[in-house]
């Protein structure tokens, strides 16, 4: 942790479903990320990551437990000013870009809802920050790569200026080559603007890349919190944890081979 | 990635079915190309490869042709993609002066592939179980009956623990892995000789990954199989696969045994794993890839365009 906690969520619990029979998404999740720190929430699918992630951009409508950011508790009706302190990068960059809005567009229009001065040199400078020069400004998402997408979406989220960054496994759709070029611009962003990341992935090595400090969840529970330095040092304690980083390795032939019954 | 143990590579060479003198499948100097307004796109140029009863793992980003390259063996490159080859040669025949009807007494029987998304490959309107047995008893017209007893065997092989209710199951009704698995018992029940299966594991959790690979793995050194495994994941291929080709451009750029893949020495390749992020490597910059425009160029076979 460095400095005060930016984001502090306490107890917090996600339900679906109908009141019958209700499908608890995330149970009693309680972590804190410093202002300036990245924190990584490692799962599988199912695992309730994203769900967290959700839940703390305000795009889940009920939730129980305590959220606060930037000092601030928020609540489940209240998501107003919101979007100035925290934005988000989703995984999919072929669904996150309106197909029929140029990347001008896509960066004009929050800067207009947040009433913005200096629009189009600020959309100007997000693009060269993100390493995409003016040429781009004005194609529509389908005459970019995958990766070039994935630069927009990270330029439409930091145009507002926020302090926080949720990344939704921003890398998992994109070639390992390419993967690189945004790992690299992500820690690029985040030393030269303070950021604060929650990072959110099913791949261990990318988050232990990015982040300082992360969680393993699994079942809707985090089974496990430490820093990458541990991780990396093999202190993984809980066996799912383990067996995440046993997956790393690769194949290797189980020793002891239930043979197929009946296939013949 | 240097340094990973092979434990469990202790490969005991299985007796083949048939005596090895042809190669399963022998492609030489493949070309796939799109016509299109802005002149054509040729995806695959100039592929040449042999296939015994092995695991092929064929790698490349996205755009390479890897996937272009695996319909095109099953000759599934949708018009107006156009397909040509020296040799298309599948247990000593050419696929090429195959009719349409011929093909498709082929596939499913000799050659089958899995796709990426089983979500997508599914019937969604038709029970899994049903879906399984028609493709059955397509190839082998057996009862509904019979079919039955041996959709359930199948599944049971791919190890879903309740076959009765997967059987009975729509698509939707089944996890990710679920259909994954029920997918590659539809793909294995007429027990073909070439499996081909283009990232049948990158949409799956670590866990399940683990078991359908142990699926494909078994059927390849109990059954005497081939497969042709095709995957943007390096780490995976260098540990499951017996033979790794790398593809960039449409070409084949590097070919190497897959527990040398570390050792690989085109630049492209070397980028490729360098640019991954490892557990050993704290923090830092990783390695961008500068690409050079001459591996376009290079292994030019001939009259490439």
């Amino acid at each position: 942790m460095t400095g005060a906690a930016m984001i502090e969520v306490r107890d917090l619990t996600v339900t679906f479903g109908p009141r019958g029979k209700p499908t608890p998404a995330v149970e009693g999740v309680s972590f804190q990320v410093g202002a300036g720190e990245a924190f990584g929430l490692v799962g599988e699918s199912g695992s309730g990551k994203t769900t967290v992630l959700r839940a703390l951009a305000g795009l889940i409508p009920a939730w129980r437990g305590r959220i606060a950011i930037a000092g601030q508790d928020r609540n489940t009706r209240n998501v107003n000013g919101l979007a100035r302190t925290l934005q988000m990068v989703f995984q999919d960059p072929y669904g996150s870009l309106h197909p029929r809005h140029t990347v001008d567009w896509a960066l004009m229009e929050p800067l207009a809802i947040h009433g913005f001065d200096g629009t189009a040199r600020r959309v100007a400078r997000a693009l060269s920050d993100v390493g995409l020069g003016p040429a781009f400004r004005f194609r529509y998402p389908h005459q970019l790569s995958g990766g070039q997408r994935q630069r927009v979406a990270i330029a439409r989220a930091l145009i507002l200026e926020p302090r926080i960054l949720l990344l939704d496994e921003p890398t998992s759709a994109l070639d390992v080559s390419v993967q690189a070029e945004i790992l690299n611009l992500l820690s690029d962003l985040k030393r030269a603007r303070g950021l604060t990341y929650v990072l959110v992935s099913h791949d261990l090595a990318v988050v232990a890349h990015v982040c300082e400090r992360l969680a393993v969840v699994t079942e809707g529970r985090i089974v496990e919190e430490m820093t990458a330095a541990q991780l990396r040092a093999g202190e993984a304690r809980h066996p799912y944890t383990r067996q995440l980083l046993e997956s790393r390795r690769g194949y290797s032939r189980p020793a002891t081979a239930s043979a197929g019954t009946g296939a013949d | 990635m240097t340094g990973r143990s092979m434990t469990g590579r202790s490969m005991t060479p299985v007796p083949p079915a048939r005596p090895p003198v042809a190669p399963l499948l022998a492609v030489e100097d493949l070309h796939v190309r799109f016509p299109g307004p802005g002149g054509a796109v040729e995806a695959v140029r100039g592929v040449s490869f042999t296939l015994k009863r092995e695991k092929l793992g064929i790698v490349g980003e996205s755009g390479s042709g890897k996937s272009t390259l695996g319909r095109a063996i099953l000759r599934l490159v949708p018009p107006p993609g156009e397909v040509r080859a020296k040799r298309l040669e599948l247990l000593g025949t050419e696929l090429s002066d195959l009719s349409e009807e011929e093909m498709r007494e082929f596939r499913g029987r000799h050659v089958s592939m899995i796709l990426q998304d089983p979500g997508f490959s599914l019937n969604p309107v038709m029970t899994v179980g049903a879906q399984i047995a028609e493709a059955w008893q397509t190839h082998t017209g057996h009862s509904w009956k019979k079919s039955r007893r041996r959709v359930l065997a199948m599944l049971q092989a791919v190890r879903i623990r309740d076959p009765e209710r997967v059987f009975d199951a729509y698509a939707h009704e089944l996890s990710g892995g679920m259909s994954q698995r029920a997918m590659i018992a539809m793909m294995l029940i007429t027990e073909p000789d070439l499996l081909i299966a283009d990232e049948p594991t990158s949409a799956l959790d670590v866990t399940v990954q683990t078991q359908v690979l142990a699926i494909l793995d078994e059927l390849v050194s109990r059954r005497g199989m081939g497969l042709i495994f095709i995957s943007h994941d390096l780490g995976l291929v260098a540990s499951f696969c017996d033979r790794v080709l790398v593809m960039y451009g449409g070409r084949i750029i590097e070919s190497c045994p897959a527990a040398e893949l570390d050792n690989a020495t085109h630049p492209y390749t070397r980028g490729l794993l360098a640019a991954q992020p490892t557990l050993e490597r704290a923090g830092g910059r990783l390695p961008v890839m500068e690409r050079d425009p001459a591996w376009l160029a290079e292994a030019d076979t001939g009259p490439g365009r």
